[in-house]
């Protein structure tokens, strides 16, 4: 298999037993961006000559011996949205066309301090929001099984760049989806830790309560060397859990004898693929047979789910994104009257639709007289989601579910009615207001040879058994052998 | 849930958005819809549910209040679209 193709875990063995270079292996993945980027578009920045740089210091940490981590010289992406010092960072919007943050991100220092090798910047829905990358302000990344099909979003550029072997792994983040929709698109892993597991530091805020970083890969054991890499508690972000992050690769064990795996009714609707489906019931019947037994369980609000999203993101993202003035970074409007002037034709030149649109609602819904019958309502309903997920925990370990109702959809496909947009991320957003973990692993294709996700979701900080429950599907299966024939 | 051109218009103005003729009138329709989508949580009895805004965390965590340097002040300024002598430089706002 080409080296591109390979995992970080098998990258590994061939570093430490010297069979490959971190230069050779960072220079492979620079040539296959070179040749296939073009077509897909992934990267909104390339960083050669500091990924050849930073090559090269990992080469001496392996020759020394010293220090040495799973992640050592292996050639990782990063969504424009982590800030990286000297490095371009524009959360994929005009506003920030000219940004070069002056630190890192922590995840971004985390990764680096553990010795990985940093391509490139990959593309997003501008500030996160969208389901597709068509939000980008530059260009929409396409789909390396179909490249007429959307890769997911808002991830989707990470997603992409591992699926086509643009990089041995990306690392996203997920508000509402938007690293598990994209992972279930083109067919890699997604997980999205629980909220605070991984710093937020550095990452560009779209919704403060519902935002985290997680990371996207070509299997479970390097999702597993990823989180192990990303997680703990930050003093630069209160928010951050203080609890001790365990050997995430230690719960890879494929034991699941006894485990109980709650089947949501409510996830298996009208409109939900059939192929879809059909795969992931087979993947509830191959957990079955490694020992696992199944509970009916309810979520009975899960259909209120995307009305509170919409109000309590959208609300968020309206003081977060109140920032972008003008002032201190970024694109700052010319020929403007006064300050006032200078902050609406800023904000309105800088913002695309999709952005404007959300701030406009989130700014609606928080002013004087609609604050309760919005906001607070949906603050409440986010409550009895939760309890939900509190009560159906009781009965089960995990929960599986399809990510999405659908496979990736055709590009423009959707552009036309955001609320159509909006519905795509109906089996994730949950998740994100719950708080709780959950992946997305490939379980199979479509007709139309369309990648399938698997989701599974766990109780709050209990990644391992997320781990450990995907990683016996996917060990019984090959589907994440499959790579996409660009 | 009807949206007027003056509701969309004055939360522009909050929001410090200059928007179109277009954009008002696009944002106005598209808004009304996704507002009509949100209308079903009203079918909740909520009175006694407590809000919830953060999830996991129970408690803020706190670190010690000690003084550390922060980022020189040059590269504070070096993405600012306009400085002078150690600030970022905005039109005048007093007359």
């Amino acid at each position: 298999m080409e080296l591109y193709n390979l995992t970080i875990h098998e990258l590994h063995e061939k570093l430490k037993k010297k069979e490959a270079s971190s230069l050779e292996l960072t220079e492979t993945f620079l040539k296959r961006i070179d040749a296939v980027d073009g077509k897909i578009k992934a990267f909104l920045t390339v960083t050669k000559e500091d990924a050849i740089k930073q090559a090269k210091e990992a080469d001496k940490r392996l020759a020394s011996g010293k220090d040495v981590t799973p992640l050592t010289g292996i050639p990782i992406a990063v969504k424009d949205i982590f800030c990286t010092k000297g490095i371009l960072t524009t959360c994929a919007s005009k506003i920030l066309n000219n940004f070069v943050p002056p630190y890192d991100a922590t995840v971004i220092k985390k990764l680096k301090d553990a010795g990985a090798v940093i391509l490139g910047k990959n593309n997003m829905d501008e500030f996160a929001m969208g389901s597709s990358t068509e939000n980008s302000a530059f260009f929409t990344t396409k789909n390396p099984w179909n490249v007429e099909r959307v890769p997911g979003g808002s991830s989707g550029g990470s997603a992409a760049s591992v699926a086509a072997g643009e990089c041995a792994a990306s690392i996203g983040t997920d508000t509402g989806g938007s690293i598990r929709q994209p992972a279930s698109c083109c067919g890699v892993v997604g997980l999205k830790p629980t909220y605070g597991r991984v710093s937020r530091y550095g990452m560009i805020a779209f919704a403060s309560s519902l935002d985290q970083a997680g990371p996207m890969t070509k299997d479970v054991t390097d999702s597993a060397i990823m989180l192990n890499a990303m997680a703990g508690c930050d003093p630069q972000d209160s928010t951050s859990i203080d609890a001790p992050v365990p050997d995430y690769t230690k719960a890879l064990t494929k034991d699941v004898k006894g485990l109980k795996i709650g089947i949501p009714k409510e996830y298996f609707i009208q409109g939900l693929d059939k192929d879809i489906e059909k795969a992931v019931k087979e993947a509830i019947e191959i957990l079955k047979k490694q020992g696992a037994s199944v509970v009916d369980i309810s979520l009975p609000h899960t259909d209120y789910a995307i009305a509170v999203y919409y109000l309590v993101a959208t609300a968020e993202a309206s003081s977060n994104l109140a920032r972008f003035d003008g002032v201190k970074y970024g694109h700052r409007a010319k020929d403007a009257g006064g300050l006032m002037d200078m902050y609406c034709k800023t904000r309105d030149e800088g913002f695309g639709p999709e952005v404007k649109r959300r701030i406009m609602l989130g700014t609606y819904s928080l002013s004087a007289g609609y604050y309760d019958a919005y906001y607070k309502k949906a603050s409440q309903v986010r409550t009895l989601i939760k309890r939900d997920f509190e009560d159906a925990f009781k009965k089960c370990d995990v929960i599986l579910t399809p990510t999405a109702p659908t496979p990736a959809f055709k590009i423009g496909e959707k552009t036309a009615d955001p609320l159509t947009m909006y519905l795509s991320d109906i089996f994730t957003i949950s998740c994100n207001l719950a708080g709780i973990p959950g992946i997305s692993i490939p379980c199979g294709f479509t007709k139309d040879n369309l990648p399938i996700g698997l989701q599974i979701l766990g109780k709050p900080l209990d990644e391992e058994t997320v781990l450990k429950t995907a990683y016996a599907y996917e060990q019984a299966t090959d589907w994440h052998k499959r790579r996409a024939g660009v | 849930m009807a949206i007027t051109k003056k509701d969309v218009e004055h939360a522009a103005k909050l929001a410090r958005l200059a928007l179109s003729q277009e954009e008002t009138e696009l944002y106005a329709s598209q808004m009304a819809k996704i507002l009509t989508h949100v209308e079903k949580l009203g079918t909740l009895d909520t009175k006694a549910v407590e809000p919830t805004s953060y999830t996991i965390s129970p408690k803020t965590i706190f670190r010690k209040d000690e003084a550390k340097p922060s980022l020189p002040q040059d590269e504070i300024l070096s993405n600012a679209p306009e400085k002078a002598k150690g600030c970022f430089k905005v039109t005048r706002i007093i007359e």
